[in-house]
């Protein structure tokens, strides 16, 4: 049987970052059911529904994650609380890995520790940045100590695994500012950071002051000179890439359950918007809270659309996420056109010969700055 | 009762036409004329009746001539009136002419307000040429900025007559256009043809019709045309079913003959235009003419471009498009081509620009196309060392080696502009390649600047820019004036080495570089980056002229975080790849369609 995961979405945040295109609400009165007080409550239902559509058996969860928005922004009960309800109704395996994304300003000790001792036992923060002046373009809110502060929290308070998430690009940031936020993510003592180029989503705050001349494009060239600054910096540090924007110190320390969606295994998403893949079949909720708490009122699911990809979007999705991992994907995986484009890569330098000769295909630095393009040659 | 076979005595028939530049009323006033012989009534009146194409209706142009016949009646006595309509541009001068033929007289109209125009001088001089008889006449006189005096001065001393003699007119108010018919009826000579010769008619102009195939216009010069006989085209020895003949009066009115001086239709019961060209001479099967009436010319195409479908998929509904147009004019030839750039399309031969763009604008309209063309050039004749001879329509034809002479073909234009704006314009010429013939002060802030232009120099934006510099005062005419001998070269574009057919452009050795250097730096900005670095060159043969560097493309990976969401990920692959698959490949380098289509959008600054 293919490993399980839960995944919980918290639509809420104190604030909308600029750059932010999430399913995200920053009121705390949405009515209807979909306000955050009563947020818990909603999932919960959820949660039991899906658990009956099972019947008799229903998969034990390996992984947990809770997501946003910023799940703190719930009380630390209310998230102990949902955690309860899917040990309850799908049962949690030992070492079960159970995460919550969190803002370095939104957890106190008393906090971490209802979590910790609620069941979860990795911690997620949203740093991004040690740097003022990147925070601010990026319209978070805390202090760059702040996350130093949070992380030594989430360690006393008993996490074993604990991530930042670092961005790098923004506009008026500096190769010297993204090597200090590296620095200062390192000596938090953390095992595990993610580091994402900043992506201008249309229809964002970020996008409309680009467009406005306020703030310098992010350039290609420029993300690309951070990210190998980002692989050599935590490289020498002991991190080691296992996804392309994924490090960690070793491999206890991996996120098992991003490691679920990029291996093919299943999950059910709960809350607006969520995610889910069973079997072959994927579906997703509809994205808004109130519809969503109102679709759970009248004793149904709150799916929004599904698909059963064909063999052939399979076969792709299998290339497009198993070529980001640090395990690489089978050979066999590639059409024969496919292999004949990888062979030609191992010579361009994009996939590495050793792993290849192995019957892997496993990116070199320079092939992880080139996956895409790699990956729809490889698709051809 | 309608007489049968009782023809109007030539002695009764006046033929002519009206010679004006765009705006200046030419179709109001043959609206106006319609109107005051009643043949229309004012409530039917559709503005400017004569223009029946859309283009011409909507840009207040009249391309393809039309002719109507109006009765009229002066000092007691009644005539028929033939007015014959004229095309009013350059690329058609041909068809000009044989209008022209067809008359003995013509009305030059012009603006009260503006005064001549060079298209306008250039048909005055051809009118002149075939002996027609001028009514000088200004309209607009209604307008507060009329200058008729000062306009009447130009005139007059442009044809030689006394300022009084110029006629003034209100077409938008008929003001005088009785007047102006009675004149014509006074001052034109009468047709004359001998009645009992064979039958000779000049075809003035042919138009395809979906119901009824070619209708031709005819000015009949000897006998008489009759449903009777089959009627032969001289130039073709091709004889045909007379299917009817008529007059236009104005709409299609069958009649059983046509005699001497008449101007009518004649349906030959033939599916294309080119069965029944312009200028040709109709004469009877069964008792043909011996001499073709003269002055018949094959229409030649001067500007040559490739069009191309922007989707691949309607090239098959291009070339019924083609084939549709084709039937109603003459002058438009093709071929099927291929490019690496935009794949399969057609090479196209037009008289000018206009044409050009009247074709163009027509398939797009009439025919839904979405359409790329690539720039326009002319013919060259290439005299190669071996003696041998070669004619280049397409720069991918220009021989590769061992070329002895280039010729190209020129051009006599006229240019009528205000005084203010004379250095500016011989500047511009003086660019372009121009040499000056001769300068004519028609009257004392108006001047005729007379060069002989490379043809190649006047189909890039030369109008525009000379609208520009002498802020739309300007008109523009010139007629071919055979070729020079010039030092041209072709330049070619390569990516990474590999030649982009679409680019190639045969330009004269001293704007090789600005052009070359111009194309360069625009397909470096359109061409996205590649995994590799792309050198875009632009060379003479295998010399670089001017070069620019596509830099290698360092990052091709999303790199953010989209959680368990796998179908907005793939689906962003898939359109990736979806916009791959419509890159067009120049070896290895993958250039989107956009690209090139935006590169030959624009004009290439030369200088």
């Amino acid at each position: 049987m293919r490993p399980f995961g839960v995944y919980v979405h918290v639509p809420f945040c104190a604030s909308r970052c600029g750059y932010c295109d999430f399913n995200t609400y920053t009121a705390s009165e949405l009515g209807g059911g979909g306000s955050r007080a009563e947020y818990a409550d909603t999932v919960a239902r959820e949660i039991r529904y899906a658990r009956a559509s099972f019947g008799e058996h229903a998969p034990v969860a390996q992984t947990v994650f809770f997501g946003g928005g910023t799940p703190t922004l719930l009380p630390a009960s209310d998230l102990v609380r949902i955690l309860d309800v899917v040990r309850e109704h799908f049962g949690l395996a030992d070492e079960a890995e159970v995460t919550t994304e969190a803002n370095p300003e939104s957890v106190d000790e008393k906090s971490l520790q209802t979590l910790r001792d609620g069941g979860f036992n990795r911690i997620s923060f949203g740093m991004q940045s040690a740097r003022p002046h990147v925070l601010a373009v990026l319209d978070r809110q805390h202090t760059p100590g702040r996350a130093a502060e949070a992380v030594a929290m989430a360690r006393a308070a008993g996490f074993e695994h604990v991530n930042v998430d670092l961005i790098y690009g923004t506009p008026g940031e500096t190769d010297d500012d993204w090597r200090a936020s590296l620095h200062a993510a390192i000596a938090t003592g953390v095992d595990h950071v993610s580091a994402y180029s900043l992506i201008v989503e249309d229809g964002t705050r970020l996008a409309a002051r680009i467009k406005r001349g306020e703030l310098p494009r992010p350039d290609d060239d420029v993300a690309a000179d951070r990210y190998v600054i980002a692989d050599e910096t935590l490289s020498a540090a002991g991190f080691e890439w296992y996804e392309v924007s994924n490090w960690a110190r070793d491999g206890a320390a991996r996120s098992r359950h991003n490691l679920l969606y990029w291996t093919d295994a299943d999950w059910w998403g709960f809350g607006p918007g969520a995610h889910s893949h069973l079997d072959g079949v994927r579906w997703w909720n509809v994205k808004h809270p109130r519809a969503y708490a109102q679709r759970l009122a009248g004793v149904e699911l709150p799916v929004d659309g599904r698909e059963e990809p064909s063999e052939l979007d399979r076969a792709l999705e299998r290339v497009m996420l198993g070529l980001r991992l640090r395990d690489g994907l089978p050979v066999g995986a590639l059409s024969a056109a496919g292999r004949a484009q990888a062979t030609a890569a191992v010579a361009e330098g994009l996939l590495d010969e050793a792993a290849y000769a192995d019957g892997r295909c496993v990116l070199t630095l320079s092939g992880r700055l080139l996956a895409d393009a790699l990956v729809r040659r490889l698709t051809d | 009762m309608r007489p049968l076979n009782v023809h109007t005595d030539p002695g009764r028939i006046r033929n002519f036409c009206i010679i004006a530049h765009i705006d200046h009323g030419k179709s109001t006033l043959a609206d106006r004329m319609l109107e005051v012989t009643g043949l229309v009534e004012g409530r039917n009146m559709r503005a400017q009746y004569l223009d029946k194409m859309d283009i011409e209706r909507e840009r207040g142009i009249t391309i393809k001539a039309q002719n109507v016949r109006l009765p009229w009646t002066t000092d007691g006595l009644d005539y028929v009136l033939h007015l014959i309509d004229t095309p009013g541009h350059v690329d058609f001068s041909y068809e000009v002419s044989r209008s022209l033929a067809a008359c003995e007289g013509a009305i030059l109209l012009v603006d009260a307000a503006q005064g001549i125009e060079a298209q306008t001088l250039a048909n005055l001089y051809l009118a002149l040429e075939n002996d027609l008889h001028i009514i000088p006449v200004l309209n607009k006189i209604d307008l507060p900025a009329a200058q008729p005096e000062k306009y009447a001065a130009e005139l007059a001393h442009i044809i030689g007559c006394d300022p009084a003699e110029v006629l003034r007119v209100s077409a938008k108010t008929g003001e005088g256009v009785r007047h102006l018919l009675d004149e014509v009826v006074r001052q034109v000579p009468h047709p004359t043809g001998d009645p009992d010769a064979p039958p000779r008619a000049l075809i003035f102009d042919s138009v395809y019709d979906q119901y009824r195939g070619v209708i031709t216009y005819v000015r009949v010069v000897d006998g008489r045309l009759t449903t009777r006989d089959r009627c032969l085209m001289m130039s073709t020895g091709a004889a045909h079913e007379t299917l009817e003949v008529g007059v236009a009066a104005p709409e299609p009115t069958p009649r059983p003959s046509l005699g001497v001086g008449e101007v009518g239709y004649v349906i030959p019961g033939v599916k294309e235009v080119r069965q029944a060209r312009v200028g040709d001479t109709m004469t009877s099967a069964s008792k043909p003419a011996k001499e073709p009436l003269g002055g018949y010319r094959h229409p030649k195409p001067m500007v040559y471009s490739g069009l191309y479908p922007i989707d691949g998929s309607d090239y098959p509904v291009l070339r019924d498009a083609l084939d549709k147009l084709q039937l109603n004019d003459a002058a438009l030839i093709y071929e099927p081509e291929s490019s690496v750039a935009l794949g399969f399309g057609f090479r196209c031969g037009f008289l000018g620009l206009l044409h050009m763009e009247i074709v163009r604008e027509r398939l797009e309209r009439e025919f839904d196309l979405a359409l790329i063309s690539t720039a326009p050039n002319v013919v060259y004749r290439v005299v190669l060392e071996d003696g041998g001879e070669i004619t280049v329509t397409n720069p991918a034809d220009w021989p590769a080696a061992k070329i002895g002479q280039i010729y190209e073909p020129v051009v006599d234009a006229m240019v009528l502009l205000p005084t203010d704006y004379v250095g500016s314009v011989m500047e511009l010429c003086q660019q372009r390649r121009g040499t000056l013939k001769g300068m004519d002060y028609l009257s004392a802030d108006r001047v005729e600047l007379k060069y002989v232009l490379p043809l190649a120099e006047i189909i890039f934006d030369f109008f525009d820019q000379l609208k520009s510099r002498t802020r739309g005062y300007a008109s523009l005419d010139y007629e071919p004036a055979g070729e020079q001998e010039s030092q041209l070269v072709k330049v070619d574009i390569l990516l990474q080495g590999e030649p982009v057919d679409a680019f190639s452009a045969i330009v004269h050795k001293d704007k090789a570089y600005a052009y070359g250097t111009a194309m360069a730096s625009k397909l470096r900005e359109l061409i996205p980056r590649q995994q590799f670095e792309v050198p875009i060159q632009a060379a003479i043969g295998s010399r670089v002229i001017a070069r620019e560097n596509i830099r290698a493309i360092r990052k091709d990976v999303l790199a953010k975080c989209y959680g368990g969401d796998i179908t907005r990920k793939r689906k962003l692959l898939e359109k990736q790849k979806e916009g791959k698959r419509r890159m067009k490949m120049v070896g290895r380098v993958e250039v989107p369609q956009e690209a090139f289509i935006a590169a030959l959008q624009t004009t290439p600054k030369t200088d």
